[in-house]
């Protein structure tokens, strides 16, 4: 216990220093913890409960279109701003701003939340491959449904409001990196603390088998909603934040963004190990680091790089680093090992 | 437009039977979903990807000068050595794991295709001119593309074609043999490896087939694949597996639906209405199996 006070202490004071310590990787830092909260909240569902959605980029991106319009319309006319393209004709004072942003991520966060909950009875009854290409089916839906409504932009894309002119120009990085890096405290904790419950227990008895714990009693279809609504509250939350962070959003390459965003979270979940609290964590920070680091000597060959690596780490490294760690060295995860027992299965390999 | 379906009775007409031409070719995609499903029980998201890549291929023929429809042949071929391919190298070893695996091994290979396609053949919406003209009916108030028939006409060959081959010939009966039971067919001298690599190099047949009467009929885009994918498998879970004529039936009814679709709501939302369509027909099945306490697996 003593511990992990020290390691977390550690990371919360490197998480609080890192913008002042790499000030030219701000946007870079931002993306990773948005990418963090992500991972994190889809190893909730494919991980603990073995739901496998592509659907949460739906709340991801809902929560994104959410927060823009909200602080956008607060003050100005939605309609007008989209279609003249923003920022040219109206300009939000920074308390404008910030309270829009406000009341935006708020909205962001419980919306999604609620559809969430609306729509999970109907969707967590499918199982298995139907529920995933169903929340693929969904959430690419949600793309093409929402590049063809004017008032958020249609096809042409909506810009979200600038930051405005407060704190000189390294103001605007600082900002975004601790929104994003709050949301992944927030969301650490918050998933740190449902781990340690009889919840997790429950998602994980959901994932083992289904029909044997509706037998044992327990109501499956009211702890998958809540999971969802779980996830779907950091999502929408995250999915605001970026959206801010990137400035504009795009209804099928930035927001409902199923080919990347939709992806990374699975394969970031699944390279660090799913099913672990700290798996998606270093999956993501590992994902991030290789995207950036070698998306640059892929130039222009990126998706095809994408494809590529999904196909490795399906096929080789199902169990991701976490599980791998796990196999070479078991005490350190609590589990008690016959040392006869593992030379056997060593020698027996 | 929006009530111009019930005041032109003629556009109805139209639509009608754009969509059962159109659905035909659904059908023969779906076919070899359901085939590769049944078998090897992938769900293959690059399906649709591979019905592009055969349409490119029947679109380079007529690039260098030689009649498309030609393409009718020729990317069956290539494309069947394709499948083979990305079984050999991929498919093959998530075969016998999880489903997600699958899917998710699928995804990176639709993908990878998808952004190679974008390299090598550009981002234009492209169409490969038959030049067959077209057919007018009830006083020039339909208008059919006779490329469409064609289409349809090949379509329903093949399907022909290859529902005979599954029933008569050696591998027929052999895939047959390995989708009611690998095991047992494997303990009776089935070699099941190559059955599974022939089941993917079919489909991946179908889809050339496909492609190259699509890139006739309609236009071919490197990114058009995925609702392909969902077409299929749509017409496939409302089918149910091994169900030829309910394959056929649905894929016609998705037609007309899309043409529909396309008339009433605007062409922005066809495809969005294809993936809410698939979501409302899981959804429906769901709540219809939970009164009996069962459910979709």
């Amino acid at each position: 216990m003593n511990k992990n006070i020290i390691l977390y202490a550690t990371i919360l004071i490197f998480g609080l220093a890192a913008p002042f310590i790499f000030p030219a990787f701000k946007v870079q830092l931002s993306i990773l913890c948005v990418l963090i909260v992500l991972a994190t909240t889809w190893n909730i569902q494919g991980g603990e409960m073995g739901y496998n959605t592509f659907g949460n980029i739906l709340f991801y991106g809902l929560g994104m279109y959410l927060c823009a319009s909200v602080q956008v319309g607060m003050f100005f006319p939605l309609a007008e701003w989209t279609e003249s393209g923003g920022e040219k004709t109206f300009v939000h004072t920074p308390s404008q701003f910030f309270q829009g942003m406000a009341a935006g991520l708020v909205v962001a966060a419980v919306v999604p939340t609620i559809v969430a909950g609306l729509i999970g009875y109907a969707i967590l009854g499918l199982r298995g491959h139907y529920f995933a290409i169903c929340t693929l089916g969904l959430g690419v839906a949600a793309g093409e449904i929402s590049g063809g409504i004017e008032i958020i932009g249609a096809g042409q894309g909506f810009t979200t409001p600038p930051f405005p002119n407060v704190g000189g120009l390294e103001a605007r990085g600082e900002f975004f990196y601790f929104l994003s890096f709050g949301a992944l405290v927030l969301t650490f904790i918050a998933v740190r603390a449902i781990y340690s419950t009889r919840f997790r227990l429950i998602l994980n008895a959901i994932r083992d088998n289904e029909d044997k714990a509706e037998a044992m009693g327990i109501e499956t279809m009211k702890y998958k909603i809540i999971g969802w609504m779980i996830s779907a509250f950091f999502c929408g939350l995250a999915g605001g934040i970026m959206g801010g962070l990137v400035g504009y959003i795009d209804s099928t390459d930035v927001a409902f963004d199923g080919r990347e965003m939709g992806v990374f979270m699975v394969l970031m979940a699944i390279l660090g190990g799913k099913g672990t609290l700290w798996g998606p964590i270093i999956g993501a920070t590992v994902f991030h680091i290789f995207k950036e680091g070698f998306w640059t000597f892929f130039l222009g060959w990126q998706y095809v790089a994408l494809g590529v690596l999904i196909v490795v780490i399906v096929i080789y490294f199902p169990e991701g680093i976490m599980g791998w760690l796990r196999e070479k060295y078991p005490e350190r995860f609590g589990e008690v090992v016959d040392e006869a027992d593992r030379k056997a299965q060593v020698e027996l390999k | 437009m929006d009530f111009m379906v019930f005041q032109y009775p003629m556009i109805t007409v139209q639509a009608c039977l754009d969509g059962i031409l159109l659905g035909i070719l659904f059908a023969l995609i779906a076919y070899g979903m359901a085939l590769q499903w049944g078998v090897m029980n992938i769900i293959n998201i690059a399906q649709g990807d591979l019905v592009i890549l055969g349409g490119y291929i029947a679109y380079f023929m007529y690039l260098y000068g030689i009649h498309p429809a030609w393409g009718v042949i020729v990317s069956p071929i290539i494309m069947y050595f394709v499948g083979v391919g990305i079984y050999k190298l991929v498919i093959n070893k998530v075969v016998d794991r999880d489903l997600f695996i699958s899917i998710l091994a699928t995804f990176g290979i639709s993908i990878l295709f998808m952004q190679l396609m974008n390299f090598a053949f550009g981002a234009d919406v492209v169409l490969a001119n038959s030049g067959y003209g077209t057919t007018f009916l009830f006083d020039s108030a339909v208008v059919l593309p006779n490329s469409k028939i064609f289409s349809a006409f090949v379509s329903i060959v093949f399907a022909i074609c290859l529902v005979i081959y599954m029933k008569k010939s050696k591998l027929g009966r052999a895939i047959r043999a390995t989708a009611q039971n690998a095991r047992a067919a494997k303990i009776l001298g089935v070699d099941t490896e190559k059955v599974y690599a022939a089941t993917f190099g079919l489909n991946a047949a179908l889809c050339g087939v496909a492609g190259a009467l699509i890139s006739i009929t309609f236009t071919i885009h490197p990114y058009m694949g995925l609702p392909y994918t969902i077409r299929s498998f749509m017409i496939v879970i409302v089918a149910g597996l091994g169900n030829l004529p309910g394959v056929a039936m649905s894929g016609m009814g998705l037609g007309v639906f899309e043409e529909f679709a396309d008339y009433i709501l605007g062409t922005e939302f066809r495809i969005g209405s294809v993936f809410l369509l698939l979501v409302l027909i899981l959804v429906y099945r769901r709540f219809k199996l939970s009164r009996k306490r069962e459910y979709l697996k």
